[in-house]
């Protein structure tokens, strides 16, 4: 089984490297904008078969090492 | 006293900190991050600066994972001191030893150079050696310093007078300043200027070394 997990800034928690990116997109012409938020997908091949297990093994995974949730936050898909 | 300073992998002032602590009267040992336990007798773990494990993750993420991160944190539990500098206090706030999280800098850029620091507390054995309010330069050098908390622990970080330095102008974008953070029972600090860059006359200023004396004098009373 396969998970996919997005980890994004925290809502509020300003992201420099978005609105570098979002600057750049208005500079080559791109209007319109508004914003632009950067994280980043990280995706596990697992051994695990059942997908409850799967998904609160990822979580664990999530909160001990792969998102720091102080500020960020994580999305799990099962693929 | 015993000092003990810790290696990781892509650590590079580790024994710049290994010589602040003898120049300080310390007997230092060197600690390999795979090591699972601290020499007999340690009184204070230096975490240093560097890109521990390639930065990858997150600035100090793998690090806060590895077999002496386990014995730092007993270490801390018994009331042990520990310093992180740079990296290594990013390695701190991973491990959760230290609250909030150093994110990317404002300017997006990698910043060396030296910073005025406020001494906002001479309330801890790091800083007793200051005069509160002073202030002192110290370099900075780093991609990932801007210090970010949410605003209850940064209220809390207030009340408690765990503000240990503040920056006189900002390199980074960090939150109130902040340039370095005590615990709650102030014998863990982390910081992300280099006060071990800054030891010895020849380095062109001394102002960090009164830190690591007053560490040890410090220390020697408790």
């Amino acid at each position: 089984m396969k998970a996919r997990v997005t980890v994004m800034l925290k809502t509020g928690v300003l992201d420099v490297q978005g609105e570098a990116v979002r600057h750049a997109l208005g500079t080559l012409g791109f209007a319109g904008v508004q914003g632009v938020r950067q994280g980043k997908v990280i995706e596990l091949d697992l051994t695990e078969t059942d997908a409850a297990a799967a998904e609160a093994a990822v979580k664990a995974m999530c909160d001990k090492l792969l998102a720091n949730t102080v500020i960020e936050s994580y999305r799990v898909e099962l693929l | 006293m015993k000092a003990a300073v810790v290696t990781f992998p892509g650590s590079n002032c580790d024994r710049d900190l290994a010589v602040a602590f003898e120049r300080a009267g310390y007997q230092v040992a060197r600690v390999w991050h795979k090591d699972s336990a601290l020499p007999e007798g340690v009184d204070v773990v230096g975490v240093p600066g560097g890109f521990s494990f390639g930065d990858y993750l997150r600035c100090g993420a793998i690090a806060a994972q590895s077999p002496i991160a386990a014995a730092i944190r007993a270490h801390a539990a018994r009331g042990g001191y520990v310093l992180g500098i740079c990296n290594g206090f990013q390695v701190l706030t991973e491990m959760q030893l230290l609250p909030g999280a150093l994110m990317r800098n404002a300017g997006l850029k990698f910043v060396c150079k030296p910073v005025g620091l406020r001494v906002e507390t001479t309330d801890s054995a790091f800083t007793a050696g200051y005069g509160k309010g002073s202030v002192i330069t110290v370099p900075v050098a780093h991609h990932d310093g801007n210090y970010t908390i949410d605003a209850e622990g940064l209220a809390q970080l207030q009340a408690e007078d765990r503000i240990a330095f503040r920056y006189t102008q900002t390199p980074n974008g960090a939150m109130d300043d902040i340039a370095g953070v005590l615990s709650a029972n102030r014998r863990v600090l982390g910081m992300m200027p280099h006060p071990e860059r800054v030891v010895d006359p020849a380095h062109g200023r001394a102002d960090g070394a009164a830190l690591f004396a007053s560490l040890m004098g410090g220390m020697a009373l408790a």
